[in-house]
């Protein structure tokens, strides 16, 4: 126990006295340029902006489709692909380094391991956040082209998916702090899918009947993160009223866990030993 | 003004293999580095000195015992902006210019940006690597490499500096040129600890060294005190002799060479080497050198590895 607490006070006084914003930042912008020059990342991206504009084809053919497959199409794409960047990517990041051993001459200066990982997080949402907004870019591009014109209440389903994807790095990061990076895939992944149906598990286990299904189903909603909070995508689409209020909530809720995921992180790598 | 490094019953266990078996690595290490101290970390592959290192600064967590850095407990983040450090075969960002490395590593000390422009300059230029400056590190050789890594050791400007082997992979104008550049730290009166194989480096600069063998301190001292000063043997080389007289010789002197027209002997008794020196004198021969020769280091190291394995075995 007082390991922890001397990590956490170590990491206070980091955060309070040694100027860790610049030594965050440096970290942050060297994982930013590393990782935006990533073949993954130019792959993901070429093929959603491809599918976003194959959605406006599909419109002009008139296949029985309006603009509000452009938008679902779009916001899936900004989606799934962002959480493919976000698990593929951020499961190596850490990894890399203790690898290629660039991680020795880092953590013997004076930043101490939760710094440098969050440090590497941001690193990684900035790239993220460039990856979402050239996506999004494209979808306005697309749209401006159809009724629906420049909708900025899209941008509300938009913003919560990228709280989503910052948790989904943080939890990719979190699993790569013990396991391999593809185990941490694989992991992170299911995390992800669980994630969307933990709702409908526990509804299902209520109307089971047995006891123990109900427990474990309740138990799992419970404890990993509904990620439905996020998806906003069908109210969008259809431009059903989203409030303020709800998306705050949201917002809030992907905080609460990613700080967990980021403890329990540093928790496993500030223990760790750079063989 | 408390020790530069002080290391107090350090020990790591590490587990190999799949069950897990227990390696000890380094062995209730104890010892202190006196501020100011140019120190010389030696001992065969294996023996732990890298193990020891990567506890001093952190990357490791000793399984016993503790390092302690000015007067600071190793886990201490904020004493590493007052030492610099050289990893083993270090590895860099390769896709950052030599410049852009070294700001980047700058910054990870908050240093400004103008002091920062300053003293990369300065680097660049004391490791003898200004035209890479802007030459992405995946095009550098491994001695360049080697260069940047001492660069980034010192951007912070600090009290102590932990090298480990900082003359791996650099020819012999690239050592020299690193040892001068650790004998000029030492002058500034910052304290240098430094492991290495290359021993004629250690014994022209080093002003302690510590032996290190199977995880364990074997020696450590001032390198005077280790060496014997006592001459190990004569070697006397003289010509204008031969045949019948030689025969005279070697009925008293066991070890007698013949070189082309000089003849060496070797006698470890300074009676003797007078004895000689006057008999060839009093026969007409010219005597052309007279050379003593003390323990050197590589010799007391490897004495003092195998009479340290010898007692493992024994
Ligand atoms: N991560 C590890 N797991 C298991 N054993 C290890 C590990 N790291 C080092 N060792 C073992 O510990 C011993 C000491 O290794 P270390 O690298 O400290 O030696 P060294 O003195 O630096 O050698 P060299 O001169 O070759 O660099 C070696 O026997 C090595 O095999
Ligand atoms: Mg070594």
């Amino acid at each position: 126990m007082w390991r922890i607490s001397a990590d956490l006070r170590c990491f206070s006084v980091d955060l309070l006295l040694n100027n860790y914003m610049h030594k965050l930042l440096a970290i942050a912008h060297n994982t930013f340029k590393e990782t935006i020059r990533d073949r993954i990342l130019y792959n993901i991206l070429i093929f959603s902006i491809l599918l976003i504009a194959f959605s406006h084809f599909l419109i002009a053919l008139d296949i029985g489709g309006d603009e509000k497959i452009v938008v679902d199409l779009s916001l899936a794409c900004i989606s799934i692909f962002g959480v493919l960047i976000a698990i593929f990517i951020g499961i190596g990041l850490v990894y890399k380094e203790i690898e290629k051993r660039t991680i020795y001459t880092i953590l013997s200066k004076p930043v101490s391991r939760p710094v440098f990982l969050l440090g590497k997080y941001l690193g990684l949402l900035m790239t993220l956040l460039v990856n979402v907004a050239i996506m999004t870019a494209v979808m306005y591009a697309v749209l401006a082209f159809t009724r629906r014109g420049i909708d900025l209440s899209i941008l509300k389903a938009v913003f919560l998916i990228y709280i989503e994807l910052m948790l989904i790095t943080a939890i990719s990061f979190f699993f790569s702090s013990f396991t391999t990076p593809t185990m941490a895939a694989i992991f992170s992944l299911s995390f992800f899918i669980i994630g969307h149906v933990t709702e409908t598990l526990e509804v299902l286990g209520q109307k089971s009947g047995v006891a123990s299904v109900k427990y474990l189903t309740s138990g799992i909603y419970h404890v990993l993160p509904d990620l439905n909070y996020f998806n906003i995508r069908a109210e969008i689409v259809h431009s059903l009223p989203v409030t303020i209020k709800q998306i705050w909530f949201s917002a809030m809720y992907g905080v609460f866990y990613i700080a967990i995921f980021y403890f329990l992180a540093i928790m496993i790598f500030s223990r760790k030993d750079f063989k | 003004m408390p020790a530069a490094i002080k290391i107090e019953g350090l020990n790591k266990i590490f587990r190999v293999g799949f069950w897990g078996r227990r390696f000890e690595a380094v062995k209730d290490l104890d010892f202190e580095v006196g501020a100011g101290e140019l120190f010389g970390f030696l001992g065969p592959n294996g023996a732990g000195k890298t193990t020891t290192i990567k506890m001093i600064m952190g990357l490791l967590y000793p399984t016993r015992g503790q390092a302690w850095i000015l007067g600071k407990n190793s886990r201490d983040v904020a004493i590493r902006a007052r030492v610099g450090y050289l990893p083993e075969s270090p590895y860099f960002y390769d896709h950052l210019k030599g410049a852009e490395f070294l700001d980047f590593y700058g910054k990870l000390f908050a240093i400004p940006a103008p002091k920062r422009r300053k003293k990369i300059g300065e680097l660049l230029e004391l490791v003898g690597i200004t035209r890479a400056a802007d030459l992405p590190l995946r095009k550098y050789s491994k001695g360049m490499l080697q260069r940047i890594g001492l660069a980034q050791a010192l951007i912070n400007d600090p009290e102590l500096i932990v090298l480990d082997e900082p003359m791996t992979g650099l020819d012999p104008v690239g050592r020299r040129e690193i040892r001068d550049i650790i004998l000029k730290l030492k002058q500034e009166g910052k304290t240098v600890f430094f492991s290495t194989h290359i021993l004629p480096d250690v014994e022209m600069i080093c002003d302690r060294i510590a032996i290190l063998n199977q995880g364990r301190l074997v020696n450590i001292g001032p390198l005077g005190s280790l060496l014997s000063p006592r001459v190990k043997y004569y070697e006397i080389s003289f010509s204008g002799l031969a045949g019948e007289k030689l025969k005279d010789l070697s009925a008293w002197v066991s070890n007698i060479l013949q070189d082309g027209a000089l003849t060496r002997a070797r006698v470890e008794k300074e009676d003797d080497k007078d004895r000689i020196i006057s008999w060839i004198l009093k026969e007409k021969g010219r005597v052309d050198s007279v050379l003593s020769h003390r323990e050197s280091l590589e010799e007391y190291f490897l004495g003092q590895v195998d009479i340290n394995n010898a007692d493992k075995r024994g």
